[in-house]
C-alpha cells in the first residue's frame, strides 16, 4: 500500500500505548463506528476541525459556487454549459476523493458509474417522469448497486490488482454498452428520450405521454440553461456537505486509518472490508450523480462517458488540486474543464489570430508547435499535464498552494 | 469439431499477443518492481512502426503515361515505387515482406525507446508508491497514443502480410484428416514468432549468465548490488527487453488486426488481466494464461455459445479473472509474496 512515513509514525507510536489501557472488546469489533471513547491518536488522525465550522464551510462553499456566473465573467467562462460541467465534475472528483484520498485505492473504472448513472436516469425519464428527481434518485441507486457488486470483487485484492479490476470491469461495461446491451443503451447512437415515450407517472398526472421537446423539467421549470446550473450547483452543495462529514466523521476517520496502515488496522482487530466496500459505493454512488446530472441537463447518454480515458481524467482532476483534500477536487475539475473548453475550442486559425505579434515565419513555427496540442490534440495536453502534476507537485495544487504560503510565513519568521 | 479445433487455432494467435505483452509486464514488474501502465503503448508503438516502415517502403513515384486514357479520359497515372524502379524484382518483393523488414526496425527503435523511458521517466518512480508509478505511466500511455493518433490519424491503417501468406493453409489435408480446417497463414506465421520471441526470452533468462544474474536480481536486489554487479544497468536492458518484446508483438500483429491509437489501452487492459489470471511475477504464468485466455475468447465466440450467453466474448475474461480471483488469489501459477498486501 501507498504510505508514506509522516502518515505511518503517529499511529505506530500512539496506538499500541493506549491499547492496553482499555478493555479489550472495544478492540475486536468488527463493524459498527468507532467507540467514541478510542484512545487518542496521532495528529493525523485528530478531528480535522470542530462541529461548528462544518456549516460555514458549506456556506463558504456554496457562496462561492453561486457566485460563479459573478466572478467567472472575466475568465470568460460563465455560460451556464461550461458552469453547469464544473458543478457536475466537481460531485464527481469529490466521490472519487472520498475512495482515493480518503481510502487510499486508486481506481481507474469510476467512468463505469458516471455511465451507468446517465443510462439510468435518461431510462427514468423515458419510463416514469420528465423530472429530474426520480432520475436521479435511480441513477444514484442504480450506480449504487454497480459498485456493491464491483466493489466485492475488486475489493479483495488492494494496490495495483485492485487498480487493474477496477480498470476492467470498466471496460467490460464499456464493450458491453457498445455491443450486447445495444437495446439498453443504443449501442453508438447513443440513449436519448423520445417524444413517444411511456412516462407512467406523467401520464398518470397530465393525461398525456407526449411532449414535443424532450426536456427534463422541475414542476415546469425547464432544466436547462442556466436553470440546469442552479440544480446542478444545489447538487453539488449537499454532496460537498456530505463529503464534509463524512471526512470528520469516525468513519472517515476509519478510512483515514486504513490508508494510513490498513495491516495495522487490521492487527487492532478491525474486519476493514466493509469500511472500504461501503467507501467504494459511496464513491460510486457521487459518480452515479454526477452521470444522473449531466442526463438532466441534456437528455442523452452515451457509452463514451465510461471510457478508459474519462476514468483517467477524473483521476487526474482529483490529483491536480490534490488528493485527499476536500476543496482539491473541485478545484481539479474547474481547472480540466475549463482548459477542455478553451483548448479544445482552438483551431489554427484561431492561433495564428493569437500569436499575431510575432513576425510572420515564426508564427508559422509557434502555431506549427502549438497545434497538436490543441482542438483534437487536447488529451495529449491532458497527458502531458497528467505526467507533469505527478511527477513535480503529487499533493497537487493545495500541496502547491501550502508550500507557496510556507514559503511567506517562513520569510516572516527569519 | 472442425469449428471447435479452427477456434482453438485462432485463440492461439491472439492467446500469443496477450501472452507476449504479459510476459514484458511480468518481466518489468519483476525487475524494477514498476507496474507499466504504458506498456500497451509500447505494443502499439510496435504495431506503427510496421506501418511507418510499409509507409516510407512504399513510396511511389507517379508517372502519366500518355498513350493510355482512363475510362473517365483522363491520363493514366502509373504509379510505381521507388525500390521496384531502382532494384527492380528486388524491390518489389522487399515491398512486399515489409512486415518482416520491420522487424529489423522495430528492435532498435524499441529498444531504445525502453532505455530512454526507463532513464528518463521509470527511475525516478522506483522509491514512489505504486499508486504514483500507476498514474505517470498512465499519462505516459495517453500522450503516446495521442502523438501516434496526432500523427497516423485516428482510423485504423491496414497493412497487408506478404502475397505468399496472403492465402489459408488447409491444415486438415497436412495430418490427412477428413474435415475443412482453412487457417490464415499469417496467423500460423503469429504463432510461431510468438513461440520463438517467448524461448528466446526464457532462453536468455535461464541459459545465459547475464540473465542468470537478472533472475538473481529479481529475487534479491541489495545481495546482487554487495557482489558489485552494476544490477540497475541490467534492470534498464531487461526493460529495453520488454519493449521490444511487446513492440515485435505490435509490429507483427498488424496484418490480422489493423492498428489504431487506441490499440494500446484495449490490449493493455486484457494484459493486466492475463497477468493478474497467471500470477504476478510469474513469468510461465503469464505465457500459460495469454494462452488460456485466448483461446478461451476464440472459443466464446462461436455462435452456439453466444446464442446461449450473448455477449459472452465480450466478459469471458474478466469473467475468468473474477472467478480467479475470488477462488485463487494469487493467480495460476502466482509466486508467494509478490505484491501481497
Amino acid at each position: 500500500m501507498d504510505t508514506t512515513p509522516e502518515q505511518n509514525t503517529p499511529v505506530k507510536t500512539e496506538a499500541p500505548a493506549n491499547a492496553t489501557k482499555k478493555p479489550r472488546s472495544a478492540f475486536y469489533r468488527t463493524s459498527g463506528s468507532v467507540p467514541s471513547q478510542l484512545p487518542p491518536m496521532g495528529p493525523d488522525m485528530a478531528p480535522l476541525w470542530p462541529p461548528k465550522v462544518d456549516i460555514l464551510m458549506t456556506v463558504l462553499f456554496g457562496i462561492a459556487v453561486f457566485t460563479m456566473p459573478i466572478w467567472l465573467q472575466p475568465f470568460g467562462a460563465a455560460y451556464p454549459d461550461l458552469m453547469q460541467r464544473f458543478a457536475i465534475f466537481g460531485i464527481f472528483a469529490i466521490g472519487f476523493n472520498i475512495l482515493f484520498g480518503l481510502t487510499g485505492y486508486l481506481s481507474f473504472g469510476h467512468a463505469a458509474f458516471l455511465g451507468v448513472g446517465s443510462y439510468s436516469a435518461v431510462w427514468a425519464f423515458k419510463l416514469f417522469s420528465l423530472n429530474p428527481i426520480p432520475a436521479l434518485l435511480m441513477a444514484i441507486v442504480i450506480s449504487g448497486v454497480f459498485a456493491l457488486a464491483i466493489g466485492f470483487v475488486s475489493l479483495r485484492r488492494t494496490g495495483i490488482y485492485f487498480s487493474i479490476l477496477t480498470l476492467a470491469f470498466a471496460q467490460m461495461c464499456y464493450n458491453l454498452a457498445y455491443s450486447v446491451l445495444t437495446p439498453i443503451t443504443n449501442g453508438e447512437t447513443g440513449l436519448r428520450v423520445l417524444s413517444d415515450d411511456p412516462r407512467i407517472i406523467d401520464a398518470a398526472f397530465t393525461g398525456d405521454n407526449f411532449v414535443a421537446v424532450p426536456q427534463s423539467g422541475f414542476f415546469g421549470i425547464s432544466m436547462s440553461g442556466m436553470n440546469g446550473f442552479w440544480a446542478c450547483a444545489i447538487a453539488l452543495m449537499i454532496a460537498f456537505y456530505i463529503a464534509l462529514r463524512i471526512t470528520r466523521s469516525p468513519f472517515g476517520m476509519m478510512l483515514r486509518g486504513i490508508k494510513s496502515n490498513q495491516t495495522r488496522m487490521n492487527y487492532i482487530g478491525f474486519n476493514t472490508r466493509p469500511y472500504t466496500l461501503i467507501a467504494f459505493v459511496i464513491s460510486g454512488m457521487y459518480a452515479g450523480l454526477a452521470g444522473g446530472l449531466l442526463a438532466v441537463v441534456d437528455p442523452l447518454a452515451g457509452a463514451e462517458r465510461m471510457q478508459w480515458t474519462a476514468s483517467g481524467e477524473v483521476v487526474l482532476m482529483t490529483i491536480l488540486g490534490g488528493a485527499g483534500t476536500l476543496i482539491g477536487p473541485f478545484l481539479g475539475a474547474v481547472i480540466i474543464k475549463y482548459f477542455e473548453n478553451i483548448f479544445s475550442a482552438l483551431g489554427d486559425t484561431t492561433l495564428r489570430s493569437v500569436f499575431d505579434f510575432l513576425p510572420e515565419q515564426l508564427r508559422e513555427v509557434v502555431v506549427w508547435a502549438v497545434s497538436p496540442f490543441v482542438g483534437d490534440g487536447w488529451h495529449l495536453t491532458l497527458g502531458v499535464l497528467f505526467m507533469l502534476v505527478v511527477i513535480f507537485l503529487p499533493g497537487g495544487l493545495i500541496e502547491g498552494f501550502r508550500r507557496i504560503g510556507r514559503m511567506f510565513t517562513r520569510k516572516k519568521e527569519g | 469439431m472442425d469449428a471447435l479445433i479452427l477456434q482453438f487455432l485462432n485463440g492461439l494467435d491472439k492467446g500469443g499477443a496477450y501472452a507476449l505483452i504479459a510476459l514484458g509486464l511480468t518481466l518489468t514488474f519483476g525487475t524494477l518492481g514498476v507496474v507499466n501502465f504504458a506498456h500497451g503503448a509500447l505494443f502499439m508503438l510496435g504495431a506503427f512502426c510496421a506501418v511507418l516502415t510499409a509507409r516510407v517502403l512504399s513510396l511511389e513515384s507517379v508517372t502519366i503515361d500518355p498513350t493510355q486514357t482512363t475510362p473517365w479520359g483522363t491520363p493514366l497515372e502509373v504509379r510505381t515505387t521507388y525500390l521496384e524502379m531502382w532494384f527492380g524484382d528486388l524491390g518489389a518483393g522487399i515491398v512486399d515482406y515489409s512486415v518482416f523488414i520491420s522487424i529489423l526496425f522495430v528492435i532498435p527503435v524499441m529498444l531504445l525507446i525502453g532505455v530512454i523511458f526507463e532513464r528518463g521517466l521509470i527511475r525516478h518512480f522506483y522509491k514512489r508508491p505504486h499508486a504514483e508509478q500507476i498514474l505517470v505511466t498512465f499519462g505516459l500511455a495517453i500522450v503516446l497514443s495521442e502523438i501516434v493518433k496526432a500523427w497516423f490519424g485516428a482510423n485504423p491503417i491496414p497493412v497487408s502480410s506478404p502475397a505468399a501468406f496472403s492465402g489459408s493453409a488447409d491444415i486438415a489435408a497436412w495430418f490427412g484428416l477428413d474435415m475443412v480446417l482453412a487457417y490464415p497463414y499469417w496467423r500460423l506465421v503469429y504463432l510461431a514468432a510468438s513461440i520463438i520471441i517467448i524461448a528466446a526470452v526464457f532462453a536468455f533468462l535461464n541459459l545465459t549468465t547475464y540473465g542468470m544474474v537478472v533472475r538473481a536480481g529479481m529475487q534479491d536486489r541489495e545481495t546482487v548490488q554487495f557482489l558489485g554487479i552494476n544490477i540497475e544497468r541490467r534492470f534498464t536492458v531487461v526493460f529495453g527487453i520488454a519493449a521490444v518484446v511487446a513492440g515485435l508483438a505490435g509490429a507483427l500483429y498488424t496484418p490480422i488486426l489493423p492498428p489504431n491509437y487506441n490499440l494500446g489501452m484495449e490490449f493493455l487492459v486484457l494484459s493486466f488481466v492475463v497477468v493478474v489470471v497467471g500470477g504476478m511475477g510469474s513469468l510461465s504464468g503469464a505465457v500459460a494464461a495469454g494462452f488460456l485466455l485466448g483461446i478461451l475468447q476464440s472459443f466464446a465466440s462461436l455462435t452456439e455459445v453466444k446464442a446461449i450467453f450473448p455477449g459472452i466474448d465480450q466478459i469471458i475474461i474478466y469473467l475468468v479473472a473474477v472467478v480467479v480471483l475470488l477462488t485463487r488469489p494469487r493467480g495460476l501459477l502466482g509466486r508467494k509474496g509478490v505484491m501481497e498486501s
